[in-house]
């Protein structure tokens, strides 16, 4: 059987990861890449590397971290933050990232996505989705609004139909964050997330509000998500991977325990 | 030597990556001559049946393939590559190497699971495989380890002995066969963790025979 997978979610900036991402043990922890060597030994299924970096000089530094992850740790990781087109997904997938991930660039230009898809399999374009709670309306059916920069602009776009729109045109996985449930640590948006995953093909990540492990198992159960982000719940030393894992597999979710 | 063969599909680095890792020398490489010359060959890929068959055949990769699985070389594939090792595709109805009997097909398009949820096609993550024989390729995994997979297209091997591993995803697929000195594998062994280096690692010690006098 399939096992759900958990994904934490690290944002570098500059090449060092942001948050002070708290540790006991030896771990550097700004460091990108000793931090995903310490994942990979606990068990962390993926990793996501969110370079909210601006300037393009830091962008070969973004490289140089990706391609010494990959020298470091033998499982998949995704990257995403700032893909514009092509030329910066082959960047990210030659130095070693399985995937990347495109978000606001795709949603003023959705080509990206098929350009990506053909150029590379889909299996490699991860469609990053923010999304705000709002009231339905004709325009958006429903009731979630696609919002890009963070959240701060609305694209007057429904969710569910991006999603639709983004699957046909070759994405091979949705990452969907809610705006409204990120850094609440409350949980998972269920409504959002059951509504998206149940109506695309393709695999989806839930994204935003996790705080404690039954939050997963609600997302992956209810939400019928394929995959949960994690971030702060283990960032900061709360919970390790393998004991969200043992939760999950008593709470009956396949998750995969030995590595 | 080891020679990663490349036929234009996908990006190949992350086996080379893992291979750096165990230490072993091996070039990515579209060279005959290089190839011919190697100790043992690696046939990974990713992306689709047609253009892999189109770029094989231009390459001349078809023939230096299966002279190195004439010659006794140990042949491991991956991914596409082990999809391609069958006589057809259902991607792009592909005419494909024919090195094993059977077919590589796609997951069905309303693909449910017993209880009659519906599973996502790409099957993509971490599965279990069950083993149905030794082999000194997969020797030393614990039954539990678990391994990378991202397909909508799986092997359906003409003959059950040629698989080793099944794995369970609304059906069962052959997740890994051999025969003689090929062994190719649907998941991806050098994104699989530990489990993943060990079979990799097994590989570069295997003298590509198979039996008790093997193990």
């Amino acid at each position: 059987m399939l096992s759900k997978r958990i994904i934490p979610c690290l944002d570098v900036r500059d090449g060092r990861l942001t948050k002070g991402i708290k540790f006991k043990g030896n771990v550097d922890i700004g460091d990108p890449v000793e931090m995903a060597a310490f994942y990979y030994e606990q068990g962390a299924d993926e990793l996501v590397f969110y370079d909210i970096t601006a300037s393009s000089d830091a962008r070969n530094i973004m490289i140089d971290v990706v391609r010494r992850v990959a020298a470091t740790i033998f499982m998949p990781f995704s990257v995403g933050g700032g893909i514009r087109g092509v030329a910066d997904m082959y960047d990210c997938l030659a130095a070693g990232a399985e995937k990347v991930s495109v978000n606001s660039a795709a949603v003023t230009n959705p080509r990206i996505i098929a350009e990506g898809a053909r150029q590379f399999g889909s299996q490699c374009i991860v469609l990053g989705m923010d999304v705000l709670k709002v009231e339905a309306t004709p325009q958006i059916p429903s009731g979630y609004e696609m919002v890009i920069h963070g959240g701060r602009k609305r694209m007057g776009i429904d969710a569910l139909a991006w999603a639709k729109q983004a699957q046909d045109l070759g994405a091979g996985e949705i990452c969907l964050n809610s705006i409204d449930a990120d850094g609440t640590q409350t949980g998972y948006e269920l409504t959002l997330t059951r509504l998206i995953s149940s109506n695309v093909s393709i695999p989806v990540i839930a994204s935003g509000g996790a705080g404690e492990p039954r939050h997963l198992v609600e997302v992956l159960t209810q939400g019928q998500a394929d995959a949960a982000l994690i971030a702060s719940m283990t960032h900061y030393g709360h919970y390790t991977v393998a004991q969200i894992k043992d939760h999950l597999h008593r709470a009956g979710i396949p998750v995969r325990r030995y590595w | 030597m080891i020679a990663i063969i490349d036929y234009e599909a996908g990006n190949l680095t992350s086996v080379k990556r893992a291979l750096d890792h165990l230490g072993a020398p091996c070039r990515i490489s579209n060279d005959l001559e290089f190839i011919a010359g190697a100790e043992r060959v690696i046939f990974p890929g990713v992306g689709a049946a047609g253009a892999a068959m189109a770029s094989l055949k231009r390459l001349g990769l078809d023939r230096a393939l299966k002279q190195a699985l004439d010659q006794g070389k140990p042949v491991l594939g991956i991914c596409l590559g082990t999809q391609i090792i069958f006589e057809s595709s259902q991607e792009d109805a592909a005419t494909c190497l024919g090195i094993l009997p059977g077919q590589t097909v796609r997951f069905p398009l309303d693909h449910r699971d017993a209880a009659g949820h519906p599973l996502k096609v790409p099957h993509m993550g971490w599965n279990q495989v069950a083993w149905t024989r030794p082999h000194p390729v997969f020797a030393g995994l614990p039954p539990e380890a678990e391994f990378y997979f991202v397909h909508s297209y799986h092997p359906a091997p003409a003959r059950a002995e040629d698989v080793v591993g099944w794995t369970e995803y609304g059906l069962r697929f052959a997740a890994a066969v051999a025969r003689e000195n090929l062994v190719a594998v649907q998941f991806h062994p050098e994104k699989s963790g530990r489990p993943g280096l060990t079979i990799l690692g097994n590989f570069l010690a295997w003298d590509g025979k198979e039996g008790a006098d093997a193990l």
